[in-house]
Formats: structure tokens, sequence, C-alpha cells
């Protein structure tokens, strides 16, 4: 570990390899530093991502898919099951553990140095300039100068708040998860399930990832508004002694997920925030895979930019939130009205949608439709769902 | 006060981002509350998803 980098990158997930794989491809000397003993591990992620997202910017492998799915079937509060058939689009439940893994090696073999067990434990400042990281490897403190910090810090983010980024979530917008990754269950091996309906996740859902024969993640997402009645983990009990009482439990963790609306302006001086420590997750879906590669690959090579051109301030970093907005902002901002709108939904309003829903053929029901029937009473919101989901 | 229940946090880290006053550090396998800056609001005892943590009366 040098003394000083171009570009530091902390947080080791996909968003920080894709800055730091960017970063050093185009130049810029890169360190990338993860707390974690590995990279990948442990998993909080319920693994599901598009393959027209991931193809943005790798070809998916093999080894990163542990299952293919064709569809989706949500499931309404008094168990009304919707089946919907994925349009254009082919989706994944993923191996994080070994696409993590891969994508911080796609970024050291472009150059960038990986440590892991390297915490960041303060920023350096000179005035209003990030400078660099105070950083805690291995029981060793070494303090690393840079020219641009990149937060790919994930949930437990602070180095934002540490150089003034508001980071801070509402209650309501954050979401209280638990997952097991189960076997010995029976599953629909083909599609993702997901239950809504304040009875299974209040202010979320639960959802059953097929990950392989008689294996799934299942997982509940709840809001933080209702996490204090009850917590995520005994809606996800419940449910699974209800629905899977011989499932085995091989992996239990737990984690959040922030449902709010992109940060606008992620950067200060000398540094930029990509990923979750962004709020860079689809609000409607809880899905931040692709999104926080999308912001890791654009900051990445807006840092690499800033080091050729030797200014590193607010003012050349703009780029990328300018870009971002371009690329998805605007959709967020639906995504994220959307989401409040069906979360406003009662339980019978909800069970009224499916039965709507279930009147169409299923060759002709689309993601589209089911959400344009949640969105009914609010009419100026159905444009945005046909926007976001015109493609799926 | 806010207690940390002994053996059962997953350092998940989701209460640091609801914290409004930054007094959380949670790290690879340890988790800890500045109790000096922490101002009792009780955010993160309502958001963790397994019950981690608890308001116990001064000692």
């Amino acid at each position: 570990m040098k003394s000083s980098y171009d570009v530091v990158v902390v947080g080791g997930g996909p968003a920080g390899s894709m800055a730091a794989w960017e970063a050093a491809k185009g130049g810029a000397s890169v360190c990338m530093l993860e707390k974690d003993r590995d990279i990948g591990y442990p998993v909080r992620c319920g693994e599901a991502a598009s393959d027209l997202g991931l193809r943005q910017f790798v070809e998916p492998k093999d080894s990163w898919i542990a299952k293919k799915i064709s569809g989706a079937v949500i499931v309404s509060p008094n168990e009304s099951k919707v089946h919907v058939k994925f349009a254009n689009e082919t989706g994944y439940i993923l191996n994080r553990r070994i696409f993590d893994y891969d994508l911080s090696r796609y970024a050291a073999n472009a150059g960038a140095e990986v440590y892991t067990k390297a915490y960041v434990k303060e920023l350096l400042k000179s005035e209003e300039t990030v400078t660099g990281v105070v950083v805690d490897h291995l029981g060793e403190e070494k303090k690393i100068s840079a020219k641009i910090i990149i937060g790919a810090d994930g949930l437990t983010s602070r180095i934002g708040r540490w150089a003034g980024i508001k980071t801070q979530i509402r209650m309501k917008d954050m979401e209280s998860c638990v997952q097991y990754s189960v076997s010995n269950i029976d599953v629909d091996p083909d599609n993702m399930i997901m239950y809504v309906g304040e009875n299974f996740a209040p202010g979320g859902y639960l959802w059953v990832f097929p990950k392989g024969d008689k294996f799934a993640n299942i997982g509940i997402g709840i809001s933080g508004k209702h996490s204090k009645y009850k917590s995520a983990k005994a809606y996800l009990d419940e449910f699974m002694a209800r629905e899977f009482p011989n499932a085995a439990i091989l992996t239990t963790m737990c984690g959040g997920v922030p449902c709010a609306k992109p940060i606008k302006h992620p950067i200060k001086n000398g540094i930029m925030l990509v990923g979750d420590a962004a709020h860079q997750v689809n609000p409607m879906t809880g899905g931040g895979i692709v999104s926080g590669m999308k912001g890791g690959w654009l900051a990445g090579q807006v840092a690499a930019d800033a080091i050729a051109k030797g200014d590193y301030s607010e003012k050349t970093l703009i780029a990328y939130p300018e870009k971002l907005r371009k690329d998805f902002g605007k959709n967020h901002e639906r995504f994220y009205k959307i989401k409040e709108a069906t979360a406003a939904l009662t339980m019978d309003e909800l069970n009224s949608i499916a039965e709507n829903v279930l009147k169409i053929p299923f060759e002709k029901r689309t993601l589209a439709s089911v959400f344009k029937a949640a969105v009914f009473k609010k009419p100026s919101l159905i444009i945005d769902v046909l926007k976001v989901l015109s493609g799926v | 006060m806010i207690k940390i229940i002994d053996n059962k946090c997953d350092f998940c880290g989701t209460c640091v981002t609801v914290c409004p006053v930054d007094c959380i550090e949670v790290r690879e396998a340890s988790i800890s509350i500045d109790h000096p800056i922490c101002i009792d609001c009780d955010l993160c005892v309502e958001i963790c998803p397994i019950l981690v943590l608890e308001t116990v009366d001064e000692v």
C-alpha cells in the first residue's frame, strides 16, 4: 500500500469495483479499500439483477448466475397470485459472492490495487477539500493521500457525512431487511415471487427468489415507519413457519435498503459517493446492483478525466451527477412516486387490483399493466408507470 | 441509553444510516455507540431488523 494515489475507492462492492475499474482504465493510479476480509462476502442482498442491466458493463458469466428467471409472481394480501412473464427481459438471481469477486478482479487487472480488512476510520481534509483517508489495515494505521476519494461504502457509509454530504435517510424510506438462504423447500424454479400487503410486509415486500433446486433466497424488507411495531425478522419467521416449516436455513443475513431518491449532489471537493452510499437504489423494487454499478462506472470515468485535467474540485466532479441524472435520475424520481402511491394502498385495494389484473389474459399481462392498475386512482402517475416500465 | 445485546449483531450497518448524530460505528465484526454523542432518539432500535439494540435506563 502506497502513501498516495490519484483515486482511493472506499468499499469493494459492485459500485466500488466499477469505479476502481473505470478510473484505472482511464489512466489513474487507484487503490480500493474493503473493510471486510473478503470481496463479495458477507452477501446482504436478494441478488436479483436483469441481463440487460448487467450487459451495459459486462458480459454476464455463467458462474455468476445461480438461476435464470422468466417472470414474476406477485401475491396479494389474500394470496391471489398474479403471474407476469417478463417481455423482453431475462432476470438472474446471482451468486453475489462470485460476481462481486470477479468485478474486483477486473478492476485489479486494469491496474487498481485492492486491499481487504482495510477500514477507513477518518477523512483527511484541507480547508474545504478532501485530501485523503486514514485506514486501519490489518490493525496498522496508515494515512493515504488521494486527489479523489470515491465513497462506495454502502450502508455503513460515514465518509459522505464526514465530507459534509447529507446521507441520513428518513425512517419511512429505509427498508429494514432480513433474508434466509433456504434449502429443502418446494419452490417455483422459474419465477421470482413477491408478497405484498401489510400482513406480509408493511411498506415493502417479502420475496422468494429461487437460486437452484429446492434452494432460494427468502427475505423481507419492511419500512422503517413500521419496523418499530414488529421487526422484519418477526414477519419473516411467521411466514417461514407457515409456508416452509421444514426449511433448512443455511444463511441468515440482515441489512437495510435505502428506498429514497438518489442524493442529488453526491459530491464535494475531492469526493464522490456511489452505490448505496449515494442511495442509488430503485426505490420501487429495492434493486441496487445495476444502478450502483452505473454510479460507480460514471464516477470512475469522471474521476479519470478530472485526474487528467488536474482539477478535482466540485466544479469538475459535477459532471458525475449530471451524467447520472441524464441516465437514471428521472426514472428514479418516477419510481419513487410510484412507490409512494403503492405504499398507500390498503390490503383491500391490493386484493381488488390483483383481481382486476387476473382478468387480463396471461399472454397480455405485463408488469406495466400491474402497476398501471396499482396507481389507477392517481392518473397522473400512469404515464410515469408506462415510461419506466415500457421496456419491461 | 442504548444497549447492544451481546453476540446478536450481524454488522449490517442499517442503524448507521438512520442515526441523526453519526454516533454508531460498524466495522467488519464490531459495533459501538459513542454514548456522549448519542441523543437517545431510538431510531436505531426501531430500524434494526433483528432487534440487536434496546433502550435501558441509565446506570
